[in-house]
């Protein structure tokens, strides 16, 4: 679990790779590399409530939606873009501390299908509340007259700082009482507050994390594409290929969740430019296999090797 | 007088409309250890659960230190100084050993750092004989093993008072003599405890003083050797038939 210096150099080498892909690459590559940015950014997210917890939320698309929506209603208001993205995460996460209060409540298959609902109820209350959001209609944000190699790179650079900041979260959280209160939440409940801990409030802050960065995520993507709509901000797609790309990667693991979006991603395009019928379906059948043989996900091969290897070295 | 450590005064329980636990009073004095016996489904689990706030009660008081904790948590009661053993073990089983008696000490004790929390759980795990197992995944470990480790998970938080819910259930002998032993040396460090068990065997080499619940009352309550005698004890263990026969035996 904790490897310090491959870790980090892991997790350098990673965002490094994406950061300078301006410097040779065109337009499309720079756009992937964001879009893996994000992806890692919220897949990370869900780790603090899936992975380390072991609560299955399916509530990705909604903070991200609702941190879309807080953003954009802000900037059209006047405030300056930096600033909205800020309120668009405190509102969310205190959104979500309230939200967790109730449905937390549940477990297993139940706190599952609770968390869809979530994502399906803020979409009707956003696409019906039209005075505010447009309803269907959408909302256009303030255009950034910039030219679009500078745009993108900038929102390449946001991106990274998002997933460069949930990763610190995750790796503070790791190493800290809150991270052992939460996996030990997640190996049996009932012994975690046998021992002392109050469940309730670790699995609130762990929810609350894992909203936090998705709404900052949304909100630069708000600003990013200039215009938002209901279905498009609260996508069950998008909910669902978080919780796979975690999986993929390592669920409860640092670094697994984002490598699991950089490599859900990539995979994405490369089935997405080379089998444009088929892509979904090859996508699909990759995603099974990937999970059925190595149910630790991608980082377990490399940890696998390093335990041989230590093993090896006589301890 | 000393003020009891933990006191029940006229607790119940209900579950609808089936009595678990009715009025039920008692006190534990510091340092005492006290087995609560009673027959399958007198209610002794679901006192122990009452006590430490995984139920509610229904009504009645519960003292720890003369402070009302009838509301409390059950992370609450482990922060005072309430710790418990659950018949079904419930380690957290991909953890090591030396992990899940850290959870304890971390939490229950509120040691300051995880490092001190480490220390601490390594001496209760050389206490109970674990310590060579330190680094095992705790869902590697035998039953006996396994009962150990809840031992050492509930000594690292420092409990004041300890409960025991059939920590011998499934041991054979030798291993039972082996966990009677470590509970004395438990008792010795002044830690109150209650042991909850089916074997008499068991609880008389232990405690001076007997608890015996039947149909969720309390039916009786005082030293050992005179429980053992008391005429509806046995009724409630072998039958009034039996006890009848018994009583007759003895005075031809």
């Amino acid at each position: 679990m904790k490897s310090g210096f491959p870790l980090y150099a892991a997790m350098v080498a990673g965002l490094l790779v994406l950061a300078t892909t301006p410097l040779y690459a065109d337009n499309y590559v720079v756009r992937t590399a964001a879009i893996v940015a994000m992806y890692g950014a919220l897949a990370t997210s869900w780790n603090f409530i899936g992975g380390f917890t072991g609560y299955p939320s399916f509530s990705t698309a909604a903070f991200f939606g609702l941190g879309a929506y807080v953003g954009a209603i802000c900037q059209r208001h006047g405030i300056p873009m930096g600033l909205a993205w800020a309120i668009a995460t405190v509102v969310v996460a205190a959104f979500a501390a309230l939200l967790g209060g109730i449905i937390l409540r549940l477990r297993g298959h139940y706190f599952a299908i609770g968390s869809i609902a979530v994502v399906e109820l803020c979409r009707l209350v956003v696409s019906s509340w039209s005075s505010l959001t447009g309803g269907g209609d959408g909302l256009n944000l303030p255009l950034m007259a910039w030219p679009p190699e500078e745009l993108m790179r900038f929102f390449l650079f946001v991106m990274l700082g998002i997933l460069l900041a949930s990763l610190i979260a995750t790796i503070l959280v790791d190493r800290s009482r809150l991270g052992f209160g939460l996996r030990c939440i997640h190996q049996n409940e009932d012994a975690a507050a046998m021992v002392g801990i109050n469940t309730t409030a670790y699995k609130i802050a762990a929810y609350t994390l894992s909203a936090m960065f998705c709404a900052t995520a949304g909100a630069a993507y708000a600003s990013w594409t200039g215009y938002i709509d209901p279905t498009d901000s609260f996508q069950i797609v998008m909910t669902v290929k978080v919780v796979v790309m975690a999986l993929l990667g390592g669920a409860g693991t640092i670094l697994g969740p984002a490598l699991g979006a950089a490599a859900f991603v990539l995979l994405e395009e490369l089935f997405w430019a080379n089998f444009l019928d088929w892509n979904r379906a090859i996508l699909g059948v990759v995603i099974v296999l990937l999970i059925f043989f190595l149910p630790g996900g991608l980082l377990s091969l490399g940890m696998r090797r390093l335990r041989a290897a230590k093993v090896g070295g006589g301890q | 007088m000393i003020e009891p450590i933990l006191r029940l005064d006229g607790v119940s329980k209900q579950f609808g409309g089936l009595a678990a636990l009715t009025d039920v009073s008692f006190s534990l004095n510091e340092g005492e250890v006290v087995g609560l016996i009673g027959p399958n489904g007198a209610g002794k689990t679901t006192l122990v659960n009452v006590v430490t706030g995984n139920l509610r009660r229904s009504s009645g008081r519960i003292l720890f230190k003369s402070e009302d904790v009838g509301l409390q948590k059950p992370y609450q009661a482990a922060r005072r100084g309430l710790a418990r053993t659950f018949q079904i073990v419930q380690p957290f089983p991909a953890m090591t050993v030396l992990e899940n008696v850290t959870a304890g000490a971390l939490f229950g004790a509120g040691a300051g750092s995880l490092g001190d929390a480490r220390d601490m759980a390594m001496q209760s795990l050389e206490f109970v004989g674990l310590d060579a197992l330190a680094d095992r995944p705790a869902a590697n470990l035998a039953l006996a093993a396994r009962k150990r480790l809840e031992l050492a998970k509930s000594l690292a938080m420092n409990p004041r008072v300890l409960m025991l819910d059939e920590v011998n259930a499934g041991l054979n002998s030798s291993e039972i003599d082996g966990a009677l032993a470590l509970i004395r040396k438990i008792a010795e460090r002044g830690v109150t405890v209650l042991i909850i068990e089916h074997l008499m065997k068991v609880v008389l080499s232990l405690s001076k003083r007997l608890l015996v619940l039947h149909h969720g009352q309390l039916i009786a309550d005082g030293p050992s050797s005179e429980i053992v005698a008391d005429e509806r004890v046995i009724e409630a263990y072998l039958g009034a038939k039996f006890a009848a026969r018994l009583k007759e035996l003895n005075h031809v």
